[in-house]
């Protein structure tokens, strides 16, 4: 695909987020994008925009599209969530190409996650390492997710519930546990006699009173027009 | 199916429907003589005045010219035939090179509204555009002209770029000549080309700049509408900002919501008379795609939100838009508006948000099948399919077709997906109503007891109550967590508490309200005295 070339006609080399604020309609920075996928893979970075625009090539391009690159970047996608991205990305994968194997896999995936099927999901990934492990940092950050949800959702949770959604079990979760107690303020109860319960950190979401009441209060911009009438 | 069915027969679209009949009307046309070097005295006097105002830079009379006088003439002498061409009016106006390029914009507008154009006809528009946005692009222009038709010149270049995908996509009954011409004109209406021109349109207006600038008090743009008071040219500038609208529909047509809603970040839409509201095609255009944007990103408060001020704003201002070529294009929009906001409404129940005319209007359209939606069942999804195929954007497949496989047509392809995507997050979202429902009656419940009346087991109402959370709680594009949920509520152990959200009543900007009309009432008083 002459990629060398490509990364040699840039000397000045520019980073691939100024190439796209350059141009973001420019057909010959495809193979820029698409080194830039592999080293998001490999450095466990991530850029939306970046990969945005270069699924907007594929589609205007069809025949230059990468089925691996597709792949990676909907892996990327999926360990964003809980943001829309994995969405995002279909919606520009044209339909037949969502229908080879390892993107249905991943179409299944994210149906688990979205409707937070925890014990499904990870049976599900157990089965496709060989799509899912190519992508360093893959398992934390679906734990991620899951704690994000949990926390939205729980101020105690039970320690079965957690295990399971983290996939983390026995001695590992006792160390995961008091890693979480020293450093983001998880604390442990015991529970009615059915093992640990674990009190998240709170937040307007688990805890409603805490959300901030915007109602009575007026935006500065909104006082300004009587202050002719005050002086 | 009936829904795809609607869709291929939108009426809006000036092409799909009665193609033949419309090319039989030309033909006759044609034999009844059509001369395209026919100048009647009227076009003359039109050319002639309109050159002349626009040279002398008078904004209201080129305005009429092109609202009023090239409406009425079209109606009374060009309903069934193109005007004469730019030949043959040349010699009316110096042959004035700027002039004849947006004499012939208005012509192939004309002939895309009215009549159905030649495949070679719509290449030549787009030729023609690029000639325009060339000369405007390489600032060698010194016109003023009204918002309303630059405004119109960026929809009518977007529309035109779908008609032809959508034409380009229909394979099937194309002919070799056909063929032959895509092939030998493939740039024209590329994507890339598009794209490029409303970008460089931004770019090269620093239209960014100027509303950046204009924030911090340097510069006026919105409180003039974006004229020029000292003589300047307002072209550049206007198509700039416009684009950004033309950016945020070209990126809907493809499906990348997220990188259209950020082409029209520059743009304040919650700022009062920003200048995309000051002509009703660019206000509405502007708040139709980016509340469809929102509703396919899940942030349906504020699709809502913004859904409601337009209809608002439409339903207090359409009697004025009567007379106005646009009204149908209003009227249709108006209702396609209103079932999106069915569907946002339907998936999010913040009934509170609309404004209460909408509301009734909206109860008068939708109310029986909301009530159908809430149930998801198969017609429930029959109706969210109907819905969003009525509403959606035509969507459009931008690459160009492979001539060497069996000819087929793909049109529909790009509506397909976006509708395949969209019933599938509804789908995901078919329990939630159900446990709303349930929440509503309680303050507290237990985990086993929401469950029985589920009808399912802990782990799958455990699972349900989080995926509510989730759907309920947009990240926006900072990652910032915003909660959609008008029920709210939270888990301790296995029990649920309720938390619904009470209207509170926003005494501040009540009294705000009144505290200025008590004073422009004492003023009017003091007034009075004088007197």
């Amino acid at each position: 695909m002459g990629r060398e070339r490509e990364v040699q006609k840039h000397p000045i080399s520019y980073t691939v987020e100024q190439l796209i604020s350059v141009n973001p309609y420019n057909p010959d920075i495809l193979p820029d994008l698409e080194n830039y996928v592999n080293e998001q893979v490999s450095s466990q970075t991530y850029s939306l925009d970046a990969n945005l625009c270069l699924l907007r090539l594929y589609q205007f391009e069809p025949e230059r599209m990468s089925i691996q690159i597709v792949a990676r970047i909907l892996v990327k996608a999926l360990m964003a969530m809980p943001a829309p991205d994995f969405s995002l990305c279909l919606f520009l994968i044209p339909e037949r190409v969502q229908m080879e194997e390892q993107f249905k896999t991943l179409i299944v995936l994210s149906h688990y996650l979205e409707t937070a099927r925890f014990r499904q999901f990870w049976d599900e990934a157990a089965k496709n390492r060989s799509i899912v492990e190519v992508v360093p940092g893959f398992e934390q950050a679906i734990q991620a997710y899951a704690i994000h949800v949990l926390s939205l959702t729980y101020q105690k949770v039970p320690r079965s519930v957690l295990a399971e959604a983290i996939n983390i079990e026995g001695l590992s979760l006792d160390k995961f546990l008091e890693h979480q107690i020293a450093n983001a303020g998880w604390i442990i109860e015991k529970g009615h006699g059915r093992g640990q319960l674990i009190t998240l950190p709170r937040n307007e979401f688990n805890q409603p009173e805490l959300k901030k009441s915007t109602a009575d209060s007026i935006p500065l911009e909104h006082v300004t027009r009587i202050f002719p009438i005050l002086s | 199916m009936a829904a795809s069915f609607d869709y291929e027969g939108e009426p809006a679209t000036y092409e799909d429907v009665g193609v033949g009949q419309r090319q039989q009307q030309q033909q006759q046309q044609t034999e009844l003589g059509y001369d395209p070097n026919f100048v009647p005295d009227s076009v003359k006097t039109f050319v002639v005045h309109l050159y002349r105002h626009i040279r002398e830079k008078n904004v209201y009379e080129i305005h009429q010219m092109y609202e009023g006088s090239f409406q009425k003439l079209s109606d009374r002498m060009f309903k069934e035939s193109p005007w004469p061409s730019v030949d043959a009016v040349a010699p009316y106006v110096d042959h004035d090179h700027v002039f004849r390029l947006l004499y012939r914009e208005m012509w192939f507008r004309h002939l895309y509204a009215r009549l159905s154009p030649t495949p070679k006809q719509r290449i030549d528009s787009w030729d023609n555009y690029c000639s325009l946005f060339q000369v405007v692009l390489h600032g060698v222009v010194n016109m003023q002209l009204p918002n309303q038709w630059l405004w119109d010149m960026v929809d009518e270049f977007v529309y035109q770029f779908q008609s032809f995908c959508q034409y380009r996509a229909k394979m099937k009954n194309k002919t070799e000549q056909e063929i032959e011409l895509l092939r030998q004109y493939d740039q024209a209406w590329n994507v890339y080309g598009v794209l490029n021109f409303l970008q460089a349109l931004v770019e090269k207006s620093t239209i960014i700049q100027i509303l950046e600038r204009e924030k911090e008090g340097l510069e006026q743009f919105t409180a003039t509408d974006g004229y020029d008071y000292n003589g300047g040219s307002n072209v550049l500038k206007v198509l700039g900002y416009f684009s950004m609208v033309g950016l945020l529909r070209v990126h809907c047509l493809l499906g990348d919501y997220h990188t259209g809603l950020k082409c029209l970040l520059p743009i304040d839409i919650n700022q009062s008379g920003g200048v995309y509201t000051c002509v009703i095609g660019s206000h509405i255009s502007t708040i139709y795609h980016y509340g469809f944007a929102n509703l396919m990103l899940r942030r349906y408060v504020e699709a809502i939100r913004e859904f409601s001020k337009i209809l608002i704003y439409i339903f207090k201002t359409k009697q004025y838009h009567q007379k106005s070529p646009q009204y149908e294009q209003i009227l249709k929009k108006n209702e396609q508006m209103y079932a999106l906001l069915a569907i946002c409404l339907s998936l999010c129940p913040q009934g509170k948000l609309v404004a209460e005319d909408v509301n009734t209007q909206l109860r008068e359209k939708y109310g029986e099948k909301m009530l159908r939606m809430q149930r998801y069942d198969d017609e429930a999804y029959v109706l969210y399919d109907e819905l969003f195929s009525y509403a959606c954007p035509k969507f459009i497949t931008p690459s160009a077709p492979v001539y060497e496989q069996p000819l087929v047509n793909y049109n529909q392809d790009a509506y397909r997906l976006q509708l395949k995507l969209f019933l599938y997050e509804v789908k995901q979202q078919q329990l939630l109503s159900g446990v709303r429902t349930f929440l509503k009656l309680y303050s507290t419940i237990p985990l086993g007891k929401l469950a029985t009346y589920m009808e399912v087991d802990e782990p799958t109402v455990r699972s349900i109550l989080l995926t509510y959370k989730h759907k309920t709680h947009a990240v926006d594009s900072d990652g910032k967590i915003a909660s959609n949920a008008d029920v709210d509520f939270y888990i301790d152990d296995d029990m649920i508490h309720v938390v619904e959200a009470k209207s509170t009543k926003r005494y501040g900007d009540y009294f705000m309200r009144h505290i200025l009309k008590l004073e422009e009432i004492i003023n009017d008083m003091d007034r009075v005295k004088v007197d």
